[in-house]
């Protein structure tokens, strides 16, 4: 009944293509951290006295763990043979996306900054 | 000699053809792997909207900023509505492999519903934002704001398109390889926007309203 074109042949690779695709438990969990993320950083912003630099630290944290969280568990992303492509682009687009940002926001950060 | 030369390449042809039969079997792989590929590139176009959102919010030309027009518990739902989508699209492909169309049919129509009820949020956040004149050409913060979020809306808008067809297609045609290669392209697409939104979030809602 394996009819996904990714299955491999044998016990073995039907296996680890059940890995590859979760289960309703790994689902679960992955949507329960996920919660647990999301509602931590509103309550933080929505009603509690932690100062306003601690709060933008912690929610970019609870942003950050959250998102690996939705990689490992909904887009099963992993250093097995077969995910190390997937994985490793996404790291590279990483590292693009971090100097994207990162260095616009400094830049005109920076500017402004002199402009003033 | 020449005729050894020969039948030794139609051998390899055989042999390659056999290759190629194989890899062909495979291609699903290679199609996710494509389709994952285009994704990191809108992870870039995205990254670029988020860039011009960080270098623009501030700019609100002496009208609302953020902490003005965000309404936190409406954005909590939403994004309830999307963590949500995106179990049950988890729970349609679970069903799929198992070869369970009915059950496919049934989580996927669950998740056209949620991403409904996300994008009726949304478009009724712009109307009302709209509405009290708070519109994307009052100021470069609301500019990069409608483009960011409204990107977003429409990545989740197409992501409903393509369900309401892949739920045709699995209903017609089975749960073949090539449509389960194209419902797990469609997961990827939609745990994916599913991340972006955790930025936008994180980025514009939480950090505008603090």
């Amino acid at each position: 009944m394996r009819q996904h074109p990714q299955a491999g042949h044998g016990a073995h690779a039907a296996h680890a293509d059940e890995g590859k695709h979760g289960s309703v438990q790994s689902y679960l969990v992955g949507f329960i951290l996920a919660v647990i993320l999301t509602v931590i950083p509103f309550w933080m912003v929505m009603d509690s006295n932690v100062s306003r630099k601690a709060t933008l630290i912690a929610i970019s944290l609870f942003a950050i763990v959250q998102i690996v969280v939705h990689l490992k568990y909904f887009l099963h992303l992993d250093f097995s043979t077969e995910g190390k492509p997937n994985t490793f682009s996404f790291l590279f687009t990483a590292l693009v996306i971090v100097m994207l940002v990162g260095l616009s926001v400094w830049i005109i950060f920076s500017a402004n900054a002199l402009m003033m | 000699m020449t005729s050894h030369v020969i039948q030794s390449h139609v051998a390899h042809a055989a042999a390659h053809g056999h290759d190629h039969e194989h890899e062909h079997h495979d291609s699903g792989g290679s199609t996710v792997f494509g389709f994952w590929l285009y994704l990191m590139t809108d992870c870039i176009l995205f990254a670029s909207v988020f860039a011009t959102y960080a270098v623009l919010f501030m700019n609100t030309a002496g009208g609302v900023s953020g902490r003005d027009i965000f309404e936190l518990d409406f954005v909590l739902v939403e994004t309830f509505a999307l963590l949500l989508s995106s179990i049950t699209y988890g729970f349609a492909m679970i069903a799929a492999h198992k070869g369970n169309k009915g059950g496919a049919t049934r989580w996927l129509l669950a998740t056209f519903l949620l991403g409904a009820v996300f994008i009726s949020m949304e478009v009724y956040e712009f109307h009302h934002l709209v509405a009290a004149g708070h519109g994307p050409s009052s100021s470069a913060f609301l500019s990069a704001f409608f483009a960011l979020v409204g990107m977003h809306g429409l990545h989740v808008a197409a992501g409903m398109l393509w369900m309401i067809v892949m739920i045709v297609e699995v209903n017609r045609r089975g749960l073949a390889p090539r449509t389960m290669t194209r419902l797990t392209c469609l997961s990827l697409f939609w745990h994916f926007l599913d991340i972006v939104w955790i930025c936008v979030f994180t980025v514009v809602y939480l950090m505008g309203a603090l």
